[in-house]
C-alpha cells in the first residue's frame, strides 16, 4: 500500500514517495544508544534497519584477558538493570565446570536476591513502557519501588547497582537478620500497596490500551522459531520458563505460577511482565520462610576465600587467600553453556576453560539481541508511534545487547 | 560422578547422544558428553542438513545462540558453536563446526531467521564468513571498523583510538598511543608447569649456555 501525494506545496511537484529516517541513537525512548533507520510510507513503517554496537565494549575478549574472580563485575555492567541475575549464569557455569557444591543457605540467598532483581527490573520497564506511551506518573511511583530495591541491594553487599555479590561458591557476605525483616515487611505491605497503586491507572486506562492492545502480534510458531525467552514468550502463550522447567539453585522448591499472554501484542507482555511481579513476590516470601542457617559460601578453601578471622589464625587459609587473589584458582577443561531466566528472557553463558585461571572464551548471550532482531518483523505495517511502544515491551538494555 | 554442583537441571542425557549420533550417521565426525554437556562436532558442509534433522525430527525447534572460537594453533582455526534448545523434550545441545579464515560455513538463515544477527556478529568478531546470510554485514564494531577483534592475535588494546578534536571540530581516529604498557600480570604459579621465559633468561642461550 504505497502512498503517494500527487502535488506536493513545498517540492513543487516532485512526487514524494518513502522516506528514510533516524531514530535514535539519542533518542529517549531508543532505552540507550539504539540507531534505527526506518523505511517510512507516510507514517507507515516499511521496514526497520536496528544498528546495534554503538555500547559495544568488547567485553567478553576483556574477560579472557582476567581470572576467573575478577571477571564477574564485569556482568554487573552489562544488562545494568538486573546485575544479579547476570551474574547468577556466570557463577553457575563456573560451578558447573568446578562441580561445585553450594551451601543451602547460599542458595536460598541467591534465588532471593535474583527475585528482588526481578522485580528491579520490571519497575524501570514498566515504568518506562508507560512513560513511552505518553503517562507520566506511574513512572514516578514504581521507581519508588526500584529504590526501594536498590536500598536493599545495598544494604546486602554496599552496592546499590553493580554488587558483585554472587561468587562461583555462594555469595560474597551474609546479610544482616534485620534486612531479611525489612525484605519480609516490605514484600507484605509496601509493594503491594505502591505498585497496586501504579498499576491501577495504568492496567485499564483506555490510552493505554489503545497504544498496546494489538500492536506487534507474533504468532507461537514465530516466537520459537526467532529466538524469543522470556516473558516475550510467554506472552505468546507458551508457558516457558527456565526457573520451572530447567530449575537452578532451589527454585525447585518454590511454588510459583507462569503467568502467559493469549494475544501475543504488547499489552500481554506488559501484562505478563505485572503479574510476574507478584509471582516473584511469592517466591521472596517463600525464601524468607524457607532458608536454613549455615554457611554462605562453599568450604572449599581452593575456590572461596576464608574468613578474616580464621586469616588471623591458619596458615593455611593465609596462603589460600593469597593464592585466590593473586594466581585464583584453576578450572577444569571443558565447555559448557549455562542459561539462567533473567529477567528480560534467558541468558546464557558459554564458557570454554583450557583448565588454567582465565577463560578460555566466554560467549555471552544476550537476551535482547534475538528480540530486537525480530524489531523489522514486528513493526512492519504499525505506525511511526507505535515503533516506541513495541521497544518498550521488548525490554532492551544495550549494556547487554552491545556487550 | 555425581552432580553436586545447582546449575539449570534438563533432562536426562541418557541415550540422547548414541540416538542423535545414529539419526546423523556420516555427518558426525566427533561426539562428546562432558560436564553434562551433549556437543556434536559435524562437518562443515552438512551443518544445515544436521541443523534441520535435529529440528525436525529431534524437537529442538530454538537456536538460541551461534558463538564462535579461535583456537590460532589448529589448522582450521575458527570453531562455530550453535545451542540449540528443545521446548517439548526440555533439553539442550551443542553443534559445533570449524573453519579457516577463507572458508565459509553455509549460513542458516533459511532453518532460523534469528540466525541472522548471529552470523553477523561471528563474522564481525572472528572474520567467519557465512556463505548464503543476506546481510552479512558488521554489527558490534564501529562503522568502518578493519579487523576482527576477538580473534586471539588481535591486540587486546586495539589498532586505533578515537578523540574529539577542537580544531578540527570533530572526532578524530588515531593509532593507539599508550602512555604505559598494558598491564598483563603472570600470576601462574612457576612450580605446577607453566612454561614462560623469565625476562633475561634468553640471554643465557644466545652466550653458549655460560652463566
Amino acid at each position: 500500500m504505497s502512498m503517494q501525494i500527487e502535488e506536493s506545496p513545498t517540492t513543487e511537484g516532485d512526487v514524494i514517495t518513502n522516506y528514510t529516517i533516524n531514530f535514535g541513537p539519542q533518542h529517549p525512548a531508543a532505552h540507550g544508544v539504539l540507531r534505527m533507520i526506518m523505511e517510512l510510507d507516510g507514517e507507515v513503517i516499511e521496514r526497520v534497519d536496528p544498528h546495534v554496537g554503538l555500547l559495544h565494549r568488547g567485553t567478553e575478549k576483556l574477560i579472557e584477558q582476567k581470572t576467573y574472580l575478577q571477571a564477574l563485575p564485569y556482568f554487573d555492567r552489562l544488562d545494568y538493570c538486573s546485575p544479579l541475575c547476570q551474574e547468577h549464569s556466570y557463577v553457575l557455569a563456573i560451578e558447573k565446570l568446578l562441580n561445585l557444591e553450594v551451601p543451602e543457605r547460599a542458595q536460598y540467598l541467591r534465588v532471593l536476591f535474583a527475585e528482588l532483581t526481578r522485580i528491579c527490573n520490571h519497575m524501570l520497564n514498566i515504568g518506562a513502557h508507560v512513560m513511552d506511551v505518553g503517562a507520566m506518573t506511574p513512572n514516578l511511583w514504581v521507581f519508588e519501588i526500584r529504590e526501594d530495591c536498590l536500598n536493599f541491594f545495598e544494604r546486602a553487599s554496599g552496592a546499590r547497582m553493580h554488587s558483585a555479590w554472587y561468587r562461583p561458591g555462594g555469595v560474597h557476605q551474609d546479610v544482616p537478620e534485620k534486612l531479611l525483616v525489612d525484605i519480609g515487611n516490605w514484600i507484605d505491605n509496601r509493594l503491594p500497596q505502591l505498585f497496586g497503586d501504579a498499576m491501577s491507572l495504568v492496567m485499564d486506562n483506555r490510552i493505554f490500551k489503545q497504544r498496546n492492545v494489538d500492536i506487534a502480534v507474533v504468532s507461537r510458531d514465530d516466537a520459537v522459531a526467532w529466538g524469543f525467552s522470556g516473558p516475550m514468550i510467554r506472552a505468546a502463550g507458551i508457558p516457558w520458563d527456565l526457573r520451572k522447567s530447567q530449575p537452578y539453585d532451589v527454585y525447585d522448591r518454590m511454588e510459583f505460577d507462569i503467568p502467559v499472554g493469549t494475544n501475543s501484542d504488547c499489552y500481554d507482555r506488559f501484562m505478563v511482565r505485572v503479574k510476574e511481579v507478584y509471582e516473584s513476590a511469592k517466591i521472596i516470601k517463600q525464601c524468607l520462610a524457607e532458608m536454613p542457617e549455615g554457611p554462605i559460601a562453599s568450604t572449599d578453601g581452593k575456590v572461596s576465600p576464608p574468613s578474616r578471622g580464621e586469616m588471623k589464625q591458619s596458615m593455611e587459609s593465609l596462603i589460600h587467600h593469597f593464592k585466590l587473589y593473586t594466581e585464583g584458582f584453576h578450572v577444569p577443561e571443558g565447555e559448557v553453556y549455562v542459561a539462567t531466566e533473567s529477567p528480560k528472557g534467558e541468558f546464557g553463558v558459554y564458557l570454554v576453560s583450557d583448565g588454567s585461571n582465565k577463560p578460555y572464551r566466554c560467549k555471552i548471550r544476550p537476551t535482547a539481541f534475538s528480540h530486537l532482531q525480530a524489531m523489522d518483523m514486528m513493526s512492519k505495517g504499525h505506525m511511526l508511534p507505535d515503533a516506541t511502544a513495541i521497544l518498550g515491551a521488548i525490554d532492551v538494555v544495550f549494556g547487554e545487547c552491545d556487550r | 560422578m555425581t552432580i553436586l554442583h545447582s546449575a539449570p537441571k534438563i533432562a536426562s542425557n541418557e541415550g540422547v547422544l548414541d540416538a542423535l549420533t545414529k539419526a546423523l550417521g556420516g555427518h558426525v565426525i566427533a561426539s562428546e558428553e562432558k560436564h553434562g554437556e551433549i556437543i556434536l562436532t559435524v562437518k562443515r558442509e552438512a551443518i544445515v542438513d544436521v541443523l534441520k534433522t535435529l529440528r525436525d525430527d529431534h524437537e529442538y525447534q530454538q537456536m538460541m545462540e551461534i558463538a564462535g572460537v579461535d583456537y590460532p594453533e589448529r589448522a582450521e582455526r575458527f570453531e562455530v558453536v550453535y545451542m540449540l534448545l528443545s521446548l517439548t523434550k526440555n533439553h539442550r545441545i551443542m553443534v559445533k563446526c570449524s573453519t579457516d579464515e577463507a572458508t565459509p560455513v553455509p549460513s542458516i538463515t533459511d532453518l532460523w531467521p534469528n540466525a541472522g544477527w548471529l552470523e553477523r556478529e561471528v563474522f564481525d568478531l572472528y572474520g567467519v564468513k557465512f556463505a548464503g546470510n543476506p546481510d552479512l554485514r558488521r554489527i558490534l564494531t564501529d562503522y568502518g571498523f578493519e579487523g576482527h577483534p576477538f580473534r586471539k592475535d588481535f591486540p587486546m588494546t586495539g589498532y586505533t583510538e578515537l578523540r574529539y578534536s577542537e580544531d578540527e571540530k570533530r572526532v578524530v581516529y588515531e593509532p593507539v598511543k599508550l602512555a604505559q604498557d598494558m598491564r598483563t600480570f603472570d600470576f601462574l604459579s612457576p612450580w605446577e608447569g607453566s612454561d614462560y621465559v623469565l625476562p633475561g633468561d634468553e640471554k643465557a642461550d644466545e652466550e653458549g649456555g655460560d652463566k
